[in-house]
């Protein structure tokens, strides 16, 4: 008789319990926390916006990233700052041996750009390479590199060509260089009020070839491992290599050593092993899920030696 | 300031208007507020595509943008696709090729190929099948989908897409 008293109180419990989480589900259909959403019109609104609020703030630019950081309540920001009714905040221009590229220019945009082709075919490369084409409609450069995922594309490819960060909050402009931006996972050089608002970028030398390769389990997953080359040739011999990974530590990194063997030794197929081989010895990457961190290593070394291979054939000088 | 507030913009056409609280998906709010429940959610944080709409002339997951951010945006979904009983030629190629099973993926596929075929002239087969790997299907192992897209491509392009095994 208990047996049953309690068993049919169970049930009734959890019947109870079930109809009260399906109210609380339809009051609430919603996974990210609770939270504002402030949606400035210029950028002086925002930086005002993000400078009252400090901490408590943070920008919204495409959400791709972010949107489901908030869902898995690893970033409880009380605040959104969202960028996107600001207009003066995605082009790209041509400003002389560079181009400058506004932080909420879509990554759509930058795919599809003839300029970006033309005179940066690694960022373009790259760019195709980002999740998917749902995902590049609104993922802005922006806001990928101010995220700071180390098995993102973009802060590769800025670390490889040297690009620049330029960053305004109300206490006025910074300049800073990609080298000097990633700090680590998910963590860059940005002050809490300080927005990211451009990106300069050096057009691709004459002679040079670039290439990014990454491997992912799914195409548009987050690379295992992926590297950016861009390399300049004079008379067959590299004069300049750039050469950076992403997805195998905390940050994306420049492969140095790799970088002096090829300038030293070229692009012969034993310099590239060679200069493979030192990028895996160089990275420091992490276990999880996807892939073990040796298995990582492996990869950020055949990926080094297939963007070398890649650059030198754009090049002309491998065929 | 956490209040709900009205989101006015335009569904298939219609000019709509609901409440939505700020942290409010904006998935949630087309099925929960608006009752366009042809939109469907997965995943909920990117990754399955099911709930891919076109917002603006792109496609785009609503799973991936908020309720406020769509205040006069112009969308397309899945409700938006046939003519009265008259289906779009792409769920006519769907059905033709037997692109689906369950059918919980295909709002966002229709949309995604939409957006793909339409924002290009000229597509291969393997910048569809790369395309389309923007949304998950656990059924059908993706040979439909593929055929019916790249007969989309061909209607809407005119010409033949280009095949893995021709040269070049």
């Amino acid at each position: 008789m208990g047996v049953i008293a309690v068993a049919g109180l169970t049930r009734i419990t959890g019947w109870v319990f079930d109809v009260v989480s399906e109210l609380q589900k339809r009051a609430n259909p919603v996974k990210p926390p609770l939270l504002d959403i402030l949606a400035p019109s210029s950028l002086a609104e925002a930086l005002s916006l993000l400078s009252e609020h400090g901490d408590a703030a943070m920008p919204l630019a495409g959400g791709q990233s972010l949107v489901p950081l908030l869902n898995f309540r690893l970033s409880r920001p009380d605040i959104l700052v969202d960028l996107n009714r600001i207009a003066n905040l995605a082009y790209i221009k041509d400003v002389g041996d560079q181009i400058a590229i506004g932080a909420m220019t879509r990554e759509r945009a930058i795919e599809e750009s003839d300029l970006v082709r033309q005179v940066s075919p690694l960022l373009q490369e790259a760019t195709t390479q980002i999740a998917h084409l749902p995902i590049r409609s609104r993922g802005t450069i922006g806001g990928s590199l101010a995220n700071a995922d180390p098995a993102a594309e973009y802060p590769a490819v800025v670390l490889a060509l040297e690009c620049e960060i330029v960053v305004q909050s109300v206490r006025g402009e910074r300049r800073i260089k990609a080298a000097d931006f990633f700090e680590d996972i998910l963590t860059t050089a940005l002050a809490p009020d300080e927005l990211l608002t451009e990106i300069t970028v050096p057009k691709a030398p004459v002679g040079s070839g670039s290439a990014f390769v990454e491997i992912a389990r799914r195409h548009g997953d987050y690379a295992l491992a992926g590297v950016a080359a861009q390399i300049t040739f004079a008379n067959g011999a590299p004069t300049d290599v750039r050469l950076a990974v992403c997805g195998a530590g905390t940050t994306a990194s420049r492969l140095t050593v790799a970088e002096e063997i090829i300038q030293r030794y070229g692009v012969g197929a034993e310099a590239i092993k060679a200069a493979s081989d030192a990028a895996a010895a160089s990275v420091d990457p992490m276990s999880d899920l996807h892939a073990s961190a040796d298995y990582r290593r492996r990869l950020a070394g055949v990926m080094t030696s297939q963007a070398v291979e890649k650059a030198a054939q754009r090049a002309g000088v491998r065929s | 300031m956490k209040a709900p507030r009205s989101v006015s913009l335009t569904v298939n056409g219609d000019a709509l208007s609901g409440d939505a609280s700020p942290r409010m998906l904006f998935s949630d709010f087309l099925r929960d507020v608006l009752g366009k429940t042809g939109t469907h959610v997965g995943c909920e944080h990117g990754v399955c595509g099911a709930c891919t709409v076109i917002v603006d002339g792109v496609a785009v997951r609503s799973c991936l943008m908020f309720a406020v951010q769509a205040e006069g945006a112009d969308v397309k979904t899945v409700e938006g696709l046939a003519d009265g009983d008259e289906l779009h030629p792409l769920q006519k190629l769907f059905s033709e090729h037997r692109a689906l099973q369950c059918g919980y993926c295909t709002p966002g596929m229709l949309m995604i190929a939409i957006d793909l075929v339409n924002s290009s002239d000229s597509l291969s087969e393997q910048d569809i099948k790369v395309g389309m790997s923007a949304a998950l299907c656990r059924c059908t192992g993706y040979e439909g989908i593929i055929k019916a897209v790249a007969a989309y491509a061909e209607q809407v392009h005119g010409k033949p897409i280009k095949r893995e095994n021709d040269n070049g």
